[in-house]
């Protein structure tokens, strides 16, 4: 069955394809090509929103992507819910649901419409005025109430199980927007043959021609013309046709970001269809074809549902079949919204009246109209909309005053003129420059190799569009660096054309007036909002917009931003000019998360960085930390133990016959070149050009300024080659700050620096059995302790693989780090494992790792100190070569702050209950009685129990604290103050002996 | 200064609110004043503020190249909070913040700060070990903020995803009850209001284009695109062109200015009642009065005065938030601009005398100066009335980069090991 | 995002492949350590900031990892010139901002 207001052959809609949707729970037809707005007009439902503020009953009052009043929920499933959804972009499907928003209980009965009656009160800014006593009330009262009352829909509250897709591309030209001047631009510069993307924000491309029922172009109806030369570019190579595609933001050197809709129109969307996908474009020209947006009339109640955009009227009649009305006025200050008279009329819609506020327009629109019997009224302004939940009436009196005159409709069709869409323009920090006589901006001044064309451009009539738009296209495609141009331009045979109209309030709401004049539909600003905000000294436009949020809503001020300037221009007594425009901002449209996130989810948000040894410790049940992206083995619970059980385990393990440890993460560089060991000297703080061959030291790098930057074992492989050991988290800086180095401020120096880290696996054998069980794989390296002393490097081979093997120790153990090809890691584990569970050794993870350091006072770069802390505060001076005339930090370290007295130093503490471990972070006071706020003097960097040492450890950063070794200390906790004293930093094994052990 | 309560609004409905008087004034500039201020946002109006309110000089201009607020006071994500980890930082921040409980008061202006509380996330161990070290400094400063479970976490802020499978999961957080947010284009308004009623002149669209010093070195005034204007004290609160402004006249500094973005979803009705952080992921999030989801993020790699950035950055923060509550796929982005925010070496803001006699500096505040802005302009009120820091600014100074005596919070967290 | 022209690749490519480190031709004294604090401070800390043409560095991370130098107008964020480390920084800039 036909929807009641669905005019049979009208339109370009198939009426025979019926399809089903809900809308409040109630079942409607469509027909395929509808968007849900047209469905719902065709079954006669206008109402379909509430406003933000007074919760006014709203309509619809476009056809488009400017609709800022029917906004809906739509809802596949319950995780599929999305809100604010534009009820005329939703194309619709079998089986779609919608729901209104900010209304409770129901729709056509919202009992916070009382805001509607109390606006007087709600006037512009009016919460900046008032709730302000009591002081608590703010939060726990009046703001919970407002917040309530406020926002539109209601945010999906489960995991979105879409995904979004995204792809870069790029082009020669990028044409933005599909109608008349954007096909002809394609069409034009397509032929030369450069690379061209054609994006449209809708599902068919035509835009204004989708209504134009006068256009006609090489002999074809508007519209037919438009489909065809889109179906001619589809097919060439060089042409990338995007519908439903929106540019949404302008980027610098001609970068686009268009967000692509790819399956919220299907019905049963394919699983592996992303929902949308973002694209995102450089092109080498861009020809901007974004059309114009009619503006509404402002006077008393023009926000009733059925009060609408002339040519959203025409569209739905012209396009979808649908008639908004059956007894339809007209209100208009330009030709425009004649023509969607005439075709109303022409369909059998009943048109009560055309009101003109002009005083004596002229032109074949105008005769044609009263050739149809249409009464047709100038010099006149509708001064009021009766009904509520719908119009029924219109009141008209002449624009100067006078009688008034009541002519019941059932919907209003108006226009106040067209605003050229330079939101692209704009954003691309183009400059607009106002015309006076046509009343619009239009773009000045370009800042991008960019063209606007056609009714953006302010260019009017379709001949006119295409002359301009093929010509820039071909123009652009030039610029682009085409050679020949063989296409012939579309030839316009009959076109529409108008200009001109109105800004800001009509007759019966000006200054003098205190009526409900909308300007900004959704946040329900009116005229008389922004004269109050002139009038309380906001000269700005932008503070206009602020003040009383004009603008802001959804619709980002499409149809309200030129109205709300002039009104403001106009009470200000200055040319609009003067008052400025506000500025435009990304995105065109609302721009939904997921598209602009695309594949960045769940594991995918961040690389996860493994180690080759990774697989074994996983089945070991090892329990991983993060450390930057790598995961590592934190620890390995054996069944029934805890974290703190495994670790103490593997502590005590390691200490009395070894543990083995996977170091892979550890950041490598390997320095090479004959002038590598000067290159060191001016790294790091240690003299190096006098370490042996085959040895290894302790190396600190510093920044310029002087605090530590990293730190790491090196070893000289050979006279002109060192292997650097970093931090995890600090490789890729480190690595970063010595190519900085070497090729900005020491390119003399012959040096060469690879990244090595993710080439090496690393496994640590630490402890007294440590020999033993390295040495049955070990080919070619003699492992004595005089051929292989403590701090040594060799190469040589490890169950036959070429291996680095160094003998040093991070836990005070005998120990031996195992570097072996990364492909080879996990089996040199294996057969180290195999030999270590000989020797009853364990593996250990970064938990006891910390732990083992820490009771040997050796410090982590990033824990035990911060990017505050020299090498002298961290007791690590033997370090600095003294005898050193540069190295990077070297001028930094001297400065006065940096050699004062009292600065905090590493030092080591101990509780004086040893069962209480500290925690990490807690501050520490030298007057524990003191008040509040207390002098703070230090902080724990690192604290542990320690098993082997039968108490807790802990290492500090205090003032002065190497002056205050045994002296007592507080720790003020929640829950009372801990004593401690400070001591060396060495907690186990002071004299080292265990190292040859 | 008309009060503004609820009966006000009451008496101007009755009259079509035609009644209400102009919130500031727009004089044409004076010949010479006691103090221009360069700069009229949120700090530099309530320094003029405070001048005229705590030290009796009126006889001041505001001078701002635009509107006023329109800078990054108009463009923040309001964040407000004190648990900074040193002294100096604790110390002007809750100057700040004690001022912001009452602002709404001691203005007669609504700035409608909300103490709903601010969260920062630990996602591994470095970030808990660094997050406590704040919990336990700020404790014995006086400052709230406690240490939640990831439990307690997503208890106060129920969209937050703590799944153990998350790629850096929420491993704990810390929580500040006296942070939260406020109206930033009001608090813009209210101090201007206030400023403007005390005769302190604001001068909008009247840009500063040299500064004028005496043969002895001393500033005299300042030439704009309005004329010289005389003054025997200058202060400079110029957010991210504060360093174009010192070189005027002479003072190089250390600054560089960065494109910092940030966006707000469409609105939606209550869903997030709190301010959650997270410096490891990268990300900020609140939902404004309004509904919209109000989201900041980082600042873009180059030095940059075009207030726009690139959209990888933004791409960046979404990808962070969705993945900390991933029901926020399918909202949608309304508006997204850029600020120019002007970063120290230390990252800690400047409030200090200068070099140059009757010069005074108030910038460098970076990504976060918005939770400053009253007690930013109460202490630098104080230093140029007095001619002398405030304790509270006094270690804020530009010397501190000779010395070596820096503020640095960003270095005591961010370091990974 | 900005579309950068390496000097060594002699190609543009996106941001993405690069990244900024500071402004350009703050030379390191060879004899740093004996350099007073007020000198060490300029080296170190004063920038220019400029609002208009700006000299910096860039390295172009994920391509041939090479530091160059480029001028930059930082109000546009549009490059005038990249050149590469080491060259005299150029007196004569082509094209002045559009």
């Amino acid at each position: 069955m036909i929807a009641a207001f669905r005019i049979p052959g009208a339109g370009r809609l198939k009426q025979a394809e019926t399809t089903r949707f809900s809308f409040d729970g109630r079942s409607y037809a469509g027909v395929e090509g509808d968007t849900l707005a047209s469905a719902l007009l065709a079954n006669g439902v206008h109402l379909v929103g509430r406003s933000f503020k007074y919760h006014r009953p709203r309509g619809f009052l476009s056809a488009g992507a400017e609709e800022p009043n029917a906004l809906v929920e739509i809802k596949r499933d319950a995780a599929r819910k999305t809100p604010n959804v534009r009820a005329t972009v939703q194309e619709l499907y079998d089986g779609l649901t919608a729901q209104s928003q900010n209304r409770w209980p129901s729709l056509a009965f919202d009992v916070s419409a009382v805001g509607d009656i109390a606006s007087p009160l709600l006037s512009a800014g009016f919460y900046y005025k008032t709730f302000m006593w009591p002081k608590s009330a703010w939060k726990n009262l009046y703001e919970p109430k407002i917040r309530a009352a406020a926002g539109l829909g209601v945010a999906p509250d489960q995991p979105d199980p879409d995904h979004y897709a995204a792809r870069f591309a790029h082009c020669d030209v990028l044409v933005l927007g599909g109608g008349a001047a954007g096909i002809a631009a394609a069409l034009a510069a397509a032929e030369t043959g450069v690379r061209v993307i054609l994006a449209d924000e809708q599902a068919d491309f035509g835009g204004s021609l989708h209504f134009e029922s006068g256009a006609k172009v090489d002999g074809q109806d508007g519209f037919a013309w438009a489909q065809g030369a889109v179906a001619t570019l589809k097919a060439m190579d060089n042409v990338r046709v995007l519908s439903r595609t929106t540019a949404f933001g302008y980027y610098a050197q001609n970068f686009v970001g268009l967000v692509e809709r790819v399956s919220d129109h299907l019905p049963n969307p394919d699983r592996e269809l992303p929902r949308e996908r973002l694209w995102q474009v450089r092109a080498r020209r861009v020809v901007l074809a974004t059309g114009a947006i009619e503006r509404h009339m402002v006077f008393a109640d023009n926000d009733r549902p059925g009060i609408m955009l002339a040519s959203a009227a025409r569209t739905y009649l012209n396009h979808y079949g649908v008639a908004v009305g059956r007894n339809v006025g007209v209100y208009t200050a330009n030709d425009s919204a004649y023509a969607a008279a005439i075709d109303l009329k022409k369909a059998g819609v009943g048109v009560a009246a055309i009101v003109d506020l002009r005083d004596n327009p002229t032109g074949p629109v105008i005769d044609e109209a009263r050739a149809l019997g249409i009464e047709v009224n100038f010099g006149r302004a509708v001064i009021r909309a009766g009904g509520k939940l719908r119009v029924s009436s219109m009141t008209v009196q002449p624009k100067n005053g006078g009688g008034e005159r009541t002519i019941p409709v059932d919907a209003i069709l108006m226009s106040a003129g067209w605003t050229p869409s330079v939101h692209l323009f704009s954003q691309s920090r183009g400059k607009v420059v106002f015309n006076d006589e046509t009343k619009r901006f239009v773009p000045g001044i370009y800042a991008q190799d960019c063209v606007s064309v056609g009714a953006c451009n302010g260019t009017d009539g379709l001949s006119a569009t295409i002359d301009e738009a093929y010509a820039a296209g071909a123009k652009a495609a030039k610029d682009a660096g085409a050679n020949t141009v063989k296409g012939t331009k579309p030839k316009v045979d009959a076109s529409e054309s108008w200009s001109r109209g109105m800004l800001g309030a009509a007759p019966g709401a000006g200054p003098d007036t205190t009526v409900k004049a909308f300007v900004d539909f959704q946040n329900d600003v009116t005229a008389k909002d922004i004269r109050q905000a002139v009038h309380e000294g906001m000269r700005s436009i932008e503070h206009v917009k602020r003040f009383t949020t004009n603008g802001m809503a959804t619709d980002q001020g499409k149809t309200s931003n030129m109205h709300g300037l002039a009104i403001a221009a106009e009470t200000l007594g200055k040319p609009i000019p003067q008052v400025g425009l506000t500025t435009f901002r990304a995105p065109y449209t609302p721009v939904t998360f997921g598209s602009i996130v695309g594949h960045a989810r769940g594991k995918l948000f961040d690389p996860t960085r493994k180690t080759a040894i990774h697989p074994w410790a996983e089945a070991q049940g090892a329990v991983f930390e993060d450390v930057g992206q790598w995961k590592r083995a934190w620890y390995f619970p054996k069944p029934g133990e805890d974290m703190h059980a495994a670790v103490d385990r593997e502590c005590v393990t390691v200490r009395k016959t070894a543990g083995l440890f996977d170091a892979s993460t550890l950041g490598k560089i390997e320095v090479v070149g004959p002038d590598a060991a000067k290159f060191m000297e001016l790294l790091y703080t240690n003299p190096w050009e006098k370490l042996e061959p085959g040895r290894c030291r302790y190396g600190i790098m510093l920044r310029e300024d002087g605090f530590i930057y990293d730190d790491g074992v090196v070893g000289r492989l050979a006279p002109d080659r060192f292997h650097v050991t970093t931090t995890t988290g600090g490789a890729p800086r480190v690595m970063n700050h010595m190519e900085d180095y070497l090729q900005t401020e020491f390119p003399h120096l012959n040096v060469w620096l690879t990244s090595i880290t993710e080439q090496w696996a690393v496994i640590a054998v630490q402890g007294p059995k440590s020999r033993e069980i390295i040495a049955p794989l070990v080919e070619g390296i003699d492992m004595s302790d005089e051929a292989l002393p403590h701090m040594s490097v060799r190469e040589g081979r490890i169950c036959g693989v070429p291996a680095r093997l160094f003998r040093m120790s991070f836990t005070g153990e005998r120990g031996f780090e195992v570097n072996v090809p990364a492909d080879y890691g996990e089996a040199v584990w294996e057969a180290l494992w195999a030999e270590g569970q000989k020797h009853g050794a364990c593996a250990y993870g970064t938990e006891a790792m910390h732990v083992l350091r820490a009771e040997k006072g050796y410090i982590i770069v990033g824990q035990d100190t911060d990017g505050t802390v020299t090498p002298g505060d961290a007791g690590l001076d033997w370090a600095v070569g003294k005898k050193k005339t540069d190295f990077v930090g070297i001028r930094g370290m001297a400065r006065p702050d940096l050699v004062a007295k009292g600065r905090k130093q590493l030092v080591g503490l101990k509780t004086k209950d040893p069962k209480v471990v500290l925690e990490e972070g807690a501050q520490i006071v030298g007057d524990p009685k003191q008040a509040i706020p207390m002098t703070m003097i230090g902080h724990v960097t690192s604290s542990y129990w320690s098993e082997n040492c039968g108490r807790s450890i802990a290492l500090a950063l205090v003032a002065g604290g190497r002056d205050r070794m045994g002296e007592t200390l507080y720790v003020p906790m929640p829950n009372g103050t801990i004593e401690v004293e400070v001591t060396g930093m060495v907690f186990f094994d002071e004299k080292g002996e265990r190292l040859n052990g | 200064m008309k009060k503004y309560s609820v009966f006000a609004i009451a008496r101007e409905a009755m009259r079509g609110h035609k009644g209400w008087e102009e919130q500031w004034s727009s004089p044409e500039p004076k010949k010479e004043y006691d103090v221009i201020i360069v700069g009229a946002g949120g700090h530099g109006l309530a320094t003029a503020y405070y001048l005229a309110t705590v030290h009796g000089i009126t006889n001041v201009a505001v001078l701002e190249k635009g509107w006023l607020g329109g800078g990054n006071t108009g463009r923040n994500t309001t964040i407000i909070r004190s648990n900074y980890l040193y002294d100096e930082s604790a110390g002007i921040y809750d100057h700040a913040l004690k001022l912001w409980d009452g602002l709404s008061q001691e203005l007669n202006y609504n700035v409608m700060y909300s103490p709903r509380g601010v969260m920062m996330l630990a996602h591994n161990v470095h970030d808990i070990q660094v997050l406590k070290r704040h919990v336990h400094a700020n404790r014995l400063n006086g400052i709230d903020n406690e240490w939640l479970t990831p439990e307690a976490a997503k208890e106060f802020c129920p969209p937050l995803n703590i799944s153990r499978d998350a790629r850096y999961p929420v491993m704990g957080a810390t929580l500040q009850r006296r942070g939260g947010t406020a109206r930033h284009d009001a608090v813009a308004w209210g101090y201007a209001r206030g400023a403007s009623a005390r005769g302190v002149h604001i001068i909008q669209n009247c840009e500063v284009t040299g500064v004028k010093r005496a043969p002895n070195g001393a500033v005299t005034g300042v030439e704009t695109t309005r004329g010289f204007i005389g003054a025997r004290k200058v202060g400079v609160v110029a957010a991210g062109h504060s360093s174009v402004i010192m070189n005027m006249a002479g003072v190089r500094m250390p600054l560089e200015s960065y494109p910092l973005q940030a966006l707000v979803s469409e609105p939606v009705k209550p869903v997030f009642p709190c301010v959650v952080m997270s410096n490891t992921v990268h990300a900020y999030i609140s939902q404004s009065d309004k509904g919209e989801l109000v989201i900041g993020a980082g600042t873009d790699q180059y030095v940059s005065y075009s207030q726009t950035g690139g959209l990888h950055i933004l791409q960046h923060t979404l990808d962070a938030i969705c993945e900390m509550f991933p029901m926020f796929t399918r909202m949608k982005m309304l508006r997204s601009w850029g600020g120019i925010v002007d970063v120290t070496p230390d990252r800690s803001p400047i409030l200090a005398k200068t070099p140059v006699p009757g010069l005074y500096v108030n910038c460098g505040w970076g990504t976060g100066g918005f939770k400053a802005t009253p007690g930013s302009g109460h202490v630098f009120a104080h230093t140029i009335a007095r001619d002398d820091p405030h304790p509270i600014n006094a270690p804020f100074t530009i010397e501190r980069f000779r010395t070596g005596r820096l503020i640095d919070e960003a270095a005591a967290a961010a370091v990974a090991h | 995002m900005l579309l950068i022209r390496c000097p060594y690749c002699e190609e543009e490519r996106p941001e993405l492949e690069f990244r900024n480190a500071g402004e350009a031709h703050i030379a390191r004294s060879p004899n740093i350590a004996g350099e007073s604090d007020d000198d060490f401070e300029k080296f170190f800390f004063i920038r220019s900031n400029p609002k208009g043409i700006i000299y910096e560095r860039w390295r172009h991370m994920h391509g041939c990892a090479r530091f160059f130098n480029a001028v930059r107008d930082t109000v546009s964020d549009r490059f005038l010139m990249t050149y590469k480390a080491g060259e005299p920084k150029p007196t004569k800039l082509p094209g002045a901002a559009k």
